[in-house]
């Protein structure tokens, strides 16, 4: 039976055969559904992707007494142009917030997994077991005191006060994925280490942390990819001046009196998801590697 | 029991011929063995003759009736695979009677077959567990539970002793054996395994690259080997073989080796003795030097080095033998065979 | 001496920031808050204990209600769908299709949008008359309707259907991976059973994936509780308040309404499902710990 341990499991998806049956040479009317389906599934997909992006290459005129799925025929880059100037100032800072959001939880994830795994001190197993749990707790149940914290040590809305909603929130996932990484090193290396003299910070400098690239990197892009798409934290933490990108995008679309320039709005809208799409369609396994490696928990 | 009739079978995957033009015909109620190295197409004949590969070209029969295009749960047949794939979500019962109920067969009928397999692999007490309570051993004797319900005209193994121990694989090979006997189902059998092969098969057949290379009882394809490939793979130590001449007096000569073969041909060939005919003997004619002995328990292997030729041989007396001394031997000249220099094949 | 006993002592000054981050920040702010909801703090939290005062308040609020029942009706719906089109396309996806990894990443490219964005396109797509129904009237359907965004009955099926969309890839991710976790001889076996391939993949592969299922389950469960981003850009908690969430509640009440008692009596009863849910895991674990020996 399959136990899911709290191993480091996934190997990137393979490509290889799962059911090796030979396809017969004639093409089976199941083969024909499979086809079908998948096709149609990709459409579902695919839809709104594709109308978020002729949405923004055509003229409010366009869109008004066009059809949301026609091609543009006079295809402009004005929404573009008002779209980036709209949420400009959100994605500096949401650069200004995943830079620092991303850095720290790693850094704090490695030497978290590192202890529980190779030096597993008495009660942090349990303080582990919180912490997991933590990450299923909705926001809402922590957001007030946190907020009230901060207003009292004067660092409410701003930049310190949003990285370190972010390490707080980010430490669960990040430590189970390098604690789960550590899991599948062989112990007789960390052994072989002490034999060779070595104590718990050099260990993880010199060892541990240079042998963490393949985690580090599917940690960095699911963290990346996390804080940037953070609405609520962004909302209430970030203050004024430092608003992520996707809240100034909300604010852009769905507060706006007057009329609605959708061509913008999707711009806008583009122009948001744009980083984490980029690093997704990049990355490609290495993100599935990563949703496999968190998401395989005890 | 069923036959089973291969004819021109040829199957190619991505462009690469794994069995070219194969005929073969399994007689009902014999216990053949496929055997050859990997890669030699043995598992791919038999998943073929399950119907789990599409053929390229050539027709399967079996029972007497085409079954080159019917799906494998159509065929008559029954199947043990090497990692046993039993449902692990299911008990041993369900797992035996699965295919039968979603085939229909009345439940009476189940139990009784379920039963009797049971109580002939002797799994009664164990009916009710899953696959992960079962040991190596006893998971392998419900694969061949699974396969034996289906009351089959010919039931396939595909090296399913492979994942066992040597001990648990011994025994479980004598129990194979006494299960055909007792059955006597046809049986087609994959291994790599020659020592399984030599035990289990009522004929076996040498494969490799695709094409048989001999078939046979066990004795005459370890007695009388067609080739230099099948005299190397059968028969542990392996063939000891000397690439020399024959002359027109019937005498085989290597360097300081020689032997008189008096039916031989003269000219090139490649001399094969095993080692349990090549006999430590201080009478005997020729003269080496022993560079290596292995004791067996009961029996010794010695490797002698004569005139650069390294030899091996059994000892079964209790002659203290080390490494360095010369001795004497002698090669069974009615036993040897020869083998074509060129082509291998036997002259 | 005393370095020897500072070195030794590593490990745990090492695991502080954790240890800060778990008992300040999670426990500590889940016990704050719980508190709170015994008091009758307003704008500025209190020391006026009234007992379980909030909490009838609560359950006596229509828009807490209605949030509830939205959500029972959106987790429902969300759940099913996600879990059977997510396998369904792991399944189909496993066939040895052509183009697997274009299709794999076509299903999950959603998953790496923002809640936000993907709420936004949907609003655009699904907008009457000028979102799909106004498209489908143009090409000839006239009386098509596809109004749902703007009916109080309907509105919930929208952010379903939004939602869907972005979390079925992740369903389908994780089912393959169980999927290739399997022994191909287990296909095998049962095609020569004569077991058609459907009963194959409900009544044998499935149950043998009840571990990727359970992961999947408490992934999708949790995320239906912290519901709120999708519903804020699609649709604001409306029509009215038709569409409104147990977690937007909360953040209204928090920061707009200034009912922070009331509120988080509200987040405190949104825990409760979540801690019984984890609760199984939880047990599970710790039984495998002592089980095992070494990993917990």
């Amino acid at each position: 039976m399959s136990h899911h341990s709290l191993q480091a499991v996934a190997p990137p998806l393979p490509m290889t055969n799962a059911a090796p049956l030979k396809r017969r040479r004639r093409v089976t009317p199941a083969r024909i559904g499979v086809y079908a389906f998948l096709f149609s599934a990709a459409l579902f997909f695919l839809l709104p992707l594709y109308v978020m992006i002729i949405t923004s290459f055509k003229p409010m005129l366009e869109i008004r007494s066009g059809n949301v799925f026609a091609l543009p025929a006079m295809a402009t880059l004005d929404p573009w142009r008002q779209a980036w100037g709209a949420v400009s100032q959100g994605f500096w800072n949401s650069v200004a917030i995943a830079v620092p959001s991303t850095v720290i939880p790693i850094l704090l994830g490695a030497i978290n997994g590192y202890a529980l795994s190779f030096w597993r001190p008495r009660g942090a197993n349990v303080l582990f077991g919180v912490l997991l749990a933590g990450a299923f707790i909705p926001v809402q149940v922590m957001i007030y005191p946190l907020v009230w914290m901060m207003a009292r040590a004067g660092v409410f809305g701003s930049l310190p006060a949003i990285v370190l909603v972010h390490v707080i929130f980010g430490m669960p996932l990040m430590t189970l994925l390098f604690r789960n990484y550590y899991a599948s090193v062989p112990h007789e290396l960390f052994q072989a280490a002490r034999i060779d003299g070595g104590g718990f910070w050099r260990i993880f400098l010199q060892v541990m942390l240079p042998m963490s690239l393949p985690i580090v990197v599917v940690a960095a892009i699911m963290q990346v990819t996390g804080v940037w798409n953070d609405y609520i934290l962004g909302l209430v933490f970030a203050g004024r001046e430092n608003l992520p990108m996707t809240v100034q995008l909300n604010n852009v679309i769905n507060t706006t009196t007057g009329t609605r320039l959708y061509n913008v709005n999707m711009a806008a809208t583009i122009l948001t998801a744009a980083v984490p799409l980029a690093i997704y369609f990049i990355s490609g396994r290495w993100f599935v590697r990563g949703i496999a490696a968190g998401a395989v928990k005890g | 029991m069923s036959n089973v009739t291969l004819r021109n079978l040829c199957i190619t995957r991505s462009g690469n011929p794994i069995l070219r033009d194969l005929d073969l015909q399994i007689e009902p109620g014999e216990f053949l063995v496929l055997l050859g190295p990997s890669g030699c197409g043995k598992s791919t004949l038999l998943h073929s003759i399950a119907g789990l590969i599409d053929i390229s070209s050539g027709t399967i029969e079996i029972g007497g009736r085409d079954m080159s295009d019917a799906d494998p749960s159509e065929r008559g047949i029954g199947m043990v695979f090497q990692s046993y794939a039993l449902y692990p979500t299911m008990s041993v019962e369900k797992n035996m009677s699965f295919g039968l109920k979603i085939a229909g067969t009345p439940k009476a009928e189940v139990q009784r077959r379920v039963r009797r397999t049971a109580q002939m692999l002797q799994l009664d007490a164990l009916l009710e567990r899953k696959p992960s309570q079962l040991s190596g051993g006893q998971r392998q004797r419900v694969a061949i539970g699974r396969a034996l319900v289906r009351e089959a005209g010919v039931y396939l193994f595909d090296e399913p002793l492979s994942n066992l121990d040597a001990k648990l694989r011994a025994e479980l090979r004598r129990e194979l054996k006494m299960l055909h006997h007792t059955l006597g189902s046809t049986m087609v059998y994959v291994t790599h395994d020659q020592a399984e092969a030599m035990t289990l098969a009522t004929r076996i057949v040498v494969m490799q690259a695709g094409r048989i290379q001999q078939i046979g009882t066990p004795a005459e394809v370890y007695d009388r080997p067609a080739n230099r490939f099948v005299a190397g793979f059968l028969g542990s130590p392996s063939m000891n073989f000397i690439d020399g001449s024959i002359d027109a007096s019937g005498r085989f000569s290597a360097g300081v080796l020689d032997l008189h073969l008096p039916h031989a041909a003269p000219g090139g060939v490649t001399l094969a003795a095993r080692p349990e005919h090549i006999h430590i003997d201080d009478n005997g004619p020729l003269n080496g030097t022993v560079t290596l002995v292995e004791p067996m328990g009961n029996h010794q292997v010695v490797w002698i080095d004569c005139g650069g030729h390294s030899l091996s041989a059994i000892e079964h007396g209790a002659r203290v033998l080390a490494g360095g001394q010369a001795v004497r031997f002698a090669i069974d000249a009615g036993r040897v065979s020869l083998f074509d220099q060129d082509s291998g094949e036997r002259v | 001496m005393l370095a020897r006993r500072l070195v030794k002592l590593s490990p745990h000054v090492a695991l502080l920031p954790m240890a800060l981050t778990v008992l300040l920040a999670y426990v500590g702010g889940a016990l704050w808050t719980l508190r709170t909801s015994f008091t009758a703090a307003r704008t500025f939290p209190s020391d006026k204990f009234i007992g379980a005062a909030q909490y009838v308040r609560l359950f006596d609020n229509e828009r807490w209600l209605l949030s509830l029942h939205n959500l029972a009706v959106y987790g429902a719906l969300f759940i099913i769908a996600c879990m059977v089109l997510g396998f369904l396309l792991a399944v189909f996806i496993d066939q040895n299709v052509k183009g697997e990894g274009a299709l794999r990443t076509v299903f999950l490219y959603p998953y790496a949008m923002s809640f936000i964005a993907t709420g936004l396109v949907w609003q655009w797509l699904l907008a009457p008359g000028s979102g799909i129904e106004g498209a489908l009237r143009q090409m000839g359907f006239a009386g098509f309707s596809f109004d749902w965004i703007v009916h109080q009955d309907l509105v919930v099926y929208t952010v379903v259907i939004a939602t869907v969309w972005q979390a079925s890839g992740l369903v389908m991710a994780l089912m393959l991976a169980g999927l290739r976790g399997i022994d191909p001889e287990i296909y095998k076996a049962a095609r020569l059973d004569g077991i058609p391939a459907w009963r194959t993949y409900l009544q044998i592969v499935l149950p043998m994936l009840g571990p990727s299922v359970a992961t999947v389950f408490l992934l999708l469960t949790t995320a239906v509780v912290k519901l709120y981003d999708a519903v804020v850009a699609m649709t604001q908690g409306g029509p009215g308040i038709a569409s409104e969430v147990p977690a937007k509640f909360i953040m209204d009440h928090l920061f707009l309404r200034s009912n922070i008692g009331l509120a988080s009596a509200g987040a405190v009863t949104l825990l409760v499902p979540v801690l019984v849910l984890l609760a199984p895991y939880a047990y599970a674990r710790s039984r495998r710990a002592r089980a095992g020996g070494a990993h917990a």
